[in-house]
């Protein structure tokens, strides 16, 4: 897999951290159940998901990429400050 | 179902082998069952075939997507031990372990249960120390381990890279009761010995969507091959657990992860059991076709491809030169990848859903080749009776909520990492 990062150009995986999936938000409170969802629970796409991945070996910037999870196939990925690839 | 012999195997061999029955009858859906199970890999078939065996029903559905032996039965790396350091895993594995031990005459099928042994390696003395614990924690379980120094490791595996600069080889662990098995026969022995106690075992039928009553109780399943009621519904379907779950409205505490394998041509015989390397995540064993069969790493990101990257084609034979490099020999015959369901705590669920009527078996990691006669049984029992088999007791959905998650690798809430 090769990642377009917004800052480096095209860069193959190997240089990125996984994260996982970017859609859960910490919760603005601290109530119980909603910190066990944030934490744990999942919805497991299976097709186009929102990850982040760090560019460790790189810019050292946090990206989102949009991958599909059926074809490992990268659409696209943005910095999570908001810079378009 | 006609008994397998060696009486039987001469007497179709004058006749030159024609007239072998199917091992099991490719059922068509009835309209009712007592319990469906969803997925007919190893942990469905066993499942059914102990509802059927140990608790008297009988009138249990297998309801598979594809094909026997099509899914993750036929994509590991074929590895049974019991060597867990945990409360909640250490009974449960051994249970597993003792299940293999009386497997083949218990189903009269010849799964090639082999106790060649499995071997830890040591590579600090810090390591050696965690496995002088683990060790301990499973004799303390009534479970065969031993610790072994840095001779007795060669005496068993000269060929191994002793005084490599980084990753030297301070001592070794070793399970003498632990091995290998045939991983597909042991599919298709479940699937004949449950048929022949009266399970319909429906293949190629996908679940499309659960039956659900007025008060939300799942009473039935929609399947590419008609709708099937039940009595209750057990989910078993590794890799795609969130998939099933959420035609129920449930999430899940897993993410789905491809885990590779590899195979060599086949070889002399030279791997003696199954050994891994503790430095990194690597372990081998030799097929007794002559193949060696080996993995480490899932590749890390979440996926349903069924197949990995090259990154950690090239990890794993990092790992694998490092440890033998005499490996470097072989030539690489094939390679392939399985769908894991990696929890949040690297350990499975087998419990009750919210959802009266609907059970779940899930969450196996890349663990759950050498879990198939327990989880079978403990799934059945939990089927059954209502309530969870003692030594699955700890395999809790709600765990994560309440805290008692079982870390085995100490690595938190990060499923690439477990």
């Amino acid at each position: 897999m090769r990642i377009p990062c917004p800052f480096c150009g095209s860069r193959d995986s190997g240089e990125f951290v996984y994260r996982g999936d970017a859609a859960p938000v910490r919760p603005a409170g601290d109530e119980a159940e909603a910190m066990f969802a944030y934490l744990y629970l999942r919805d497991n796409p299976m097709g186009a998901i929102e990850e982040h991945w760090y560019h460790a070996q790189g810019c050292r910037q946090w990206l989102v990429v949009t991958r599909d999870t059926l074809t490992h196939a990268v659409a696209g990925a943005f910095s999570v400050g908001g810079d378009a690839a | 179902m006609t008994r397998y012999s060696l009486f039987q195997l001469a007497a179709k061999a004058l006749t030159g082998h024609r007239g072998w029955a199917p091992a099991w009858r490719d059922a068509a859906p009835q309209p009712a069952y007592d319990i469906v199970i969803i997925g007919g890999g190893g942990h469905g078939l066993a499942t059914a075939y102990y509802l059927a065996k140990v608790h008297g029903i009988r009138r249990v559905a297998v309801v598979e997507k594809g094909w026997i032996g099509g899914g993750n039965a036929g994509r590991n790396t074929t590895i049974i031990r019991s060597n867990y350091l945990l409360p909640g895993n250490t009974p449960f594995y051994e249970w597993s372990m003792k299940l293999w031990e009386g497997l083949e005459q218990e189903l009269n099928y010849n799964a090639m249960v082999s106790q060649r042994g499995v071997l830890n390696l040591a590579h600090s003395d810090g390591q050696r120390d965690a496995y002088a614990r683990r060790g301990n924690a499973m004799r303390l379980h009534g479970i065969d381990a031993e610790l072994l120094d840095v001779d007795a490791v060669r005496r068993l595996a000269p060929f191994l890279n002793f005084d490599n600069a980084r990753f030297p080889i301070k001592a070794g662990l070793l399970q003498g009761r632990g091995g290998t098995a045939r991983h597909d026969a042991v599919n298709w022995g479940y699937a004949r010995a449950a048929s022949a106690l009266g399970v319909d075992i429906i293949q190629n039928g996908a679940v499309t969507g659960m039956l659900t009553d007025a008060a939300g109780a799942v009473i039935g399943v929609e399947t590419t091959r008609g709708t099937i009621r039940a009595g209750k519904v057990g989910m078993s379907v590794a890799g795609h657990s969130s998939q099933v779950a959420a035609m129920a409205g449930l999430r899940l505490p897993i993410e789905s992860h491809v885990l590779q394998a590899f195979v060599s041509e086949g070889l002399k015989p030279i791997i003696p059991g199954v050994i891994t390397f503790g430095a990194g995540h690597f372990y081998i064993s030799q097929s007794d076709k002559g193949g060696l069969v080996f993995g480490g790493d899932i590749d890390g990101y979440n996926s349903y491809a069924q197949r990995g990257n090259l990154p950690t084609v090239e990890d794993v034979c990092e790992g694998g030169m490092a440890l033998m490099p005499m490996i470097g020999r072989a030539r690489l015959l094939r390679s392939w990848g399985g769908i894991m369901d990696m929890t949040m705590d690297g350990s499975p669920i087998i419990d009750r859903t919210p959802l009266a009527g609907l059970y779940l078996n899930a969450g196996w990691c890349y663990g759950g080749f050498k879990a198939t006669p327990a989880a079978g049984w403990c799934f059945a029992h939990l089927l059954a009776t209502d309530a969870p088999h003692e030594t699955a007791a700890a395999y809790r959905l709600d765990r994560f909520a309440t805290g008692h998650l079982i870390d085995e690798k100490g690595q938190g809430a990060q499923p690439n990492l477990h």
